[in-house]
């Protein structure tokens, strides 16, 4: 099809719309669209909240848990608390670097709902006392920049951004910032040295957490596109509206893309912690079932850095806490659905290619390990793998996360889970990231990669003895 | 082919405007050159360090770690096909195969007529659309064969121009962001308590005071 296609979107009965109200409506990204149409009044929360002390608008934020939805899973309002006192100026930067394989939510956050956004990065400055806030776009989402830039010509016009915002002695510039394509930016501090000109390389924390040394060194605050999409709900409701949906652990709504082998691929909007991955592929609701035909062969949780699920996990509940139990995350709300057409070697070679060509080259366990990682496993698929390299590819992976490896159980074989995260020899977890694929694939079809070994020796080679 | 024009000069300083430190604009003035030239040069690049005041080199260092700067010429279109597993789970692969016989060239490879510039690429965040295609940065969403051949032939043709503008053209809206309108955009070292803070801290103190 050419063109762009509308995502599907609706919610579960007694689910609000908390961030996805006006996905389906044509102007919902204008300002007029913005103030009269969705799920609540646009820039109303804003006026609001220039009613409280900017230490009450954190606390709302804390009281409500509002979750970090980039892919750690973070607590906001703690994190916002964790700006070092009296030190000025702070900062924050939207993380819209959205790259994570599987993952499509903030585009259409951003290309959809420009204003939510602004009003929710709004909402932060002031009660963080930031003065400026960059918002970081992905280099390769043109749509997205436009509609952001379109959205703030209208606020800065309409004095919501900018000098004495609302009349108020409340002042804020928004930056429209874009990237130039590397995955590794979307790391926090990566995405800081980007900011600041350089090459986007990850710092080492310590000591360079942002909210102590961010840009410029300043403290500063990065959070994704959603978490801060939730904010104008949120206070345009209460922190009890926003809690009765989910769980205590993990409150409010998630956006979930759902995407391969099923029915219907989507973005849906799901209650945190009460839904189920059974639910998100079977419900008429989401993902109207497996493709006709087929069955669930494994899926990814949280997008390619999450280690894969199998079909004795499918009805784990989407909470953080117990899919980080059961060996993976929930990350950036990617689920990746596989059915039993799926080479397993295949899929995981590609997840790991994908590590090996954005890895930013600083740490050396994964600039070379996730090299080695592909070229073994290219090997492997082509038919020239060596008996040996099962355990190299493990060896090489235990020299970038060393130790047990999460991986999900498994029954059959009297395996148990080894719970999320990684232990990590590297700066950031790109390169650790890169085993979840592998160890993965090898724990439960380490037979497919056997027989595509095997297949070798199998020619006969006289006179030749095969050194296994 | 080279050094901003003198137009883009003057949007170059008000792109610089917006940052506390003129270095954070080296990206986004990178973007400009490669929208001026279709791909960016080293004079560009000299330009942007002598704007941004910083070596050529560090441009350089800066340009060359990320993969939407071109630094040799490239088709008009730079037709992306993404691979990732989403995509690849619904030939996402044997799309990118098509596109290889189709235009003759491999991924990286630019056709004779300066036409397409095919690339495989990583995640482009239309994982639900898979298999998904960008054309400059413009999403085509589920296309098969056929529809990757049509949009082939639609580009060729110009029939797709208002869509897809010449490689290296990012948004087509700018942020309008003037002298006027701008709040508080200084150098670190400039910034002080934000007035709505120490107004309330200073309310909180006092009726603390006044408790007492
Ligand atoms: C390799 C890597 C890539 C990441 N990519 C993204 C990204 O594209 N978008 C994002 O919001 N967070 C990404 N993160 C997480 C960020 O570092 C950061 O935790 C997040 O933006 C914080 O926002 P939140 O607390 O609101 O979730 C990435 C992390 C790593 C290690
Ligand atoms: S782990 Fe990889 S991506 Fe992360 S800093 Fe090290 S080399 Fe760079
Ligand atoms: S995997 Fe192709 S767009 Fe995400």
């Amino acid at each position: 099809m050419i063109g762009t296609t509308t995502p599907a979107m609706p919610t579960a009965p007694g689910v609000p719309a908390i961030v996805s109200s006006r996905f389906g409506v044509a102007d919902g990204h204008t300002l007029e669209g913005y103030r009269s149409s969705g799920s609540y009044e646009g820039y109303s929360a804003l006026r609001a909240v220039l009613e409280m002390s900017p230490s009450a608008a954190s606390e709302i934020v804390k009281d409500a848990s509002l979750l970090g939805r980039g892919g750690a899973g973070f607590p906001a309002g703690i994190k916002w608390g964790f700006c070092p006192a009296d030190v000025w100026p702070r900062y924050i930067v939207v993380n819209g670097d959205e790259s994570e394989p599987g993952t499509y939510k903030d585009r259409v956050l951003m290309e959809r709902d420009p204003h939510q956004l602004i009003e929710g990065c709004l909402i932060a400055a002031y009660a963080i006392g930031a003065a400026q806030v960059f918002l970081y776009v992905r280099g390769e989402m043109a749509h997205a920049q436009e509609r952001i830039a379109a959205a703030l010509n209208e606020a800065y016009a309409a004095g919501l951004v900018g000098r004495n915002i609302l009349g108020t002695d409340f002042s804020v510039d928004i930056v429209l910032h874009w990237g130039a394509g590397a995955y590794i930016v979307g790391e926090e501090t990566a995405l800081i040295e980007s900011l600041e000109g350089n090459r986007g390389m990850p710092r080492l924390k310590p000591p360079f957490f942002p909210a102590a040394k961010g840009v410029y060194l300043a403290p500063t605050i990065v959070n994704n596109v959603e978490t801060l999409s939730n904010l104008p709900w949120l206070f345009s409701h209460s922190v009890e509206e926003y809690r009765s949906v989910g769980t205590d652990s993990s409150p409010g709504t998630r956006l979930i893309a759902l995407s391969g082998h099923v029915e219907n691929p989507g973005i849906f909007e799901v209650a945190q912690g009460t839904t189920t991955f059974r639910e998100l592929f079977e419900s008429e609701l989401y993902g109207n079932g497996i493709r006709a035909g087929h069955e669930l062969k494994m899926f990814i949780p949280g997008g390619a850095s999450a280690p894969w699920f199998f079909p004795e996990q499918v009805d784990l509940p989407l909470e953080g806490r117990v899919v980080g139990g059961a060996g993976s995350m929930l990350g950036s709300g990617a689920v990746v659905v596989m059915d039993e057409t799926t080479d397993a070697v295949r899929a995981c070679l590609r997840l790991v290619r994908f590590f090996a060509r954005e890895s930013c080259g600083k740490c050396t366990p994964c600039r070379e390990g996730t090299t080695w990682e592909e070229k073994i496993l290219q090997r492997i698929l082509d038919g020239h793998g060596r008996p040996s390299d099962l355990e190299l590819l493990l060896d090489v992976a235990d020299n970038i996360s060393p130790g047990p490896y999460p991986v999900a159980s498994d029954p059959a074989n009297d395996l148990d889970a080894v719970p999320y995260p990684p232990r990590q020899t590297t700066i950031c977890p790109l390169g650790p990231s890169s085993v979840a694929p592998i160890t993965s694939a090898i724990r439960r079809f380490r037979h497919e990669f056997e027989d595509k070994i095997v297949q070798r020796d199998l020619i006969p080679v006289e006179g030749v003895s095969v050194d296994v | 082919m080279a050094r901003l024009t003198p137009e883009n000069v003057e949007l170059a300083h008000r792109i610089i405007a917006r940052y506390p430190r003129p270095k954070s604009a080296t990206i986004p003035l990178c973007h400009l050159a490669q929208e001026q030239d279709g791909w960016l040069t080293d004079e560009a690049m000299v330009h942007v360090a002598e704007l941004v005041g910083c070596t050529p080199a560090e441009v350089l260092g800066t340009a060359s770690f990320y993969e939407m700067f071109k630094r040799h010429e490239t088709g008009r279109y730079c037709l992306n096909v993404c691979t990732n597993i989403s995509c690849q789970l619904l030939g996402g692969e044997e799309l990118l195969e098509h596109a290889e016989q189709v235009l003759g060239v491999r991924p990286g490879g630019t056709t004779s007529d300066g036409m397409f510039t095919l690339e495989d690429v990583e995640c482009i965040a239309a994982c639900t659309e898979a298999p998904a295609v960008q054309v400059n940065y413009r999403y085509f969403h589920r296309l098969g064969p056929d529809d990757l051949d049509q949009l082939i032939t639609d580009l060729r043709s110009g029939a797709l121009d208002d869509v897809v503008p010449h490689h290296g053209t990012l948004g087509r809206v700018h942020q309008d962001l003037d002298g006027d309108r701008i709040a508080n955009i200084t150098p670190p070292e400039a910034q002080t308590e934000p007035v709505w803070i120490r107004r309330h801290r200073e309310l909180a103190e006092s009726n603390d005071g006044g408790a007492s």
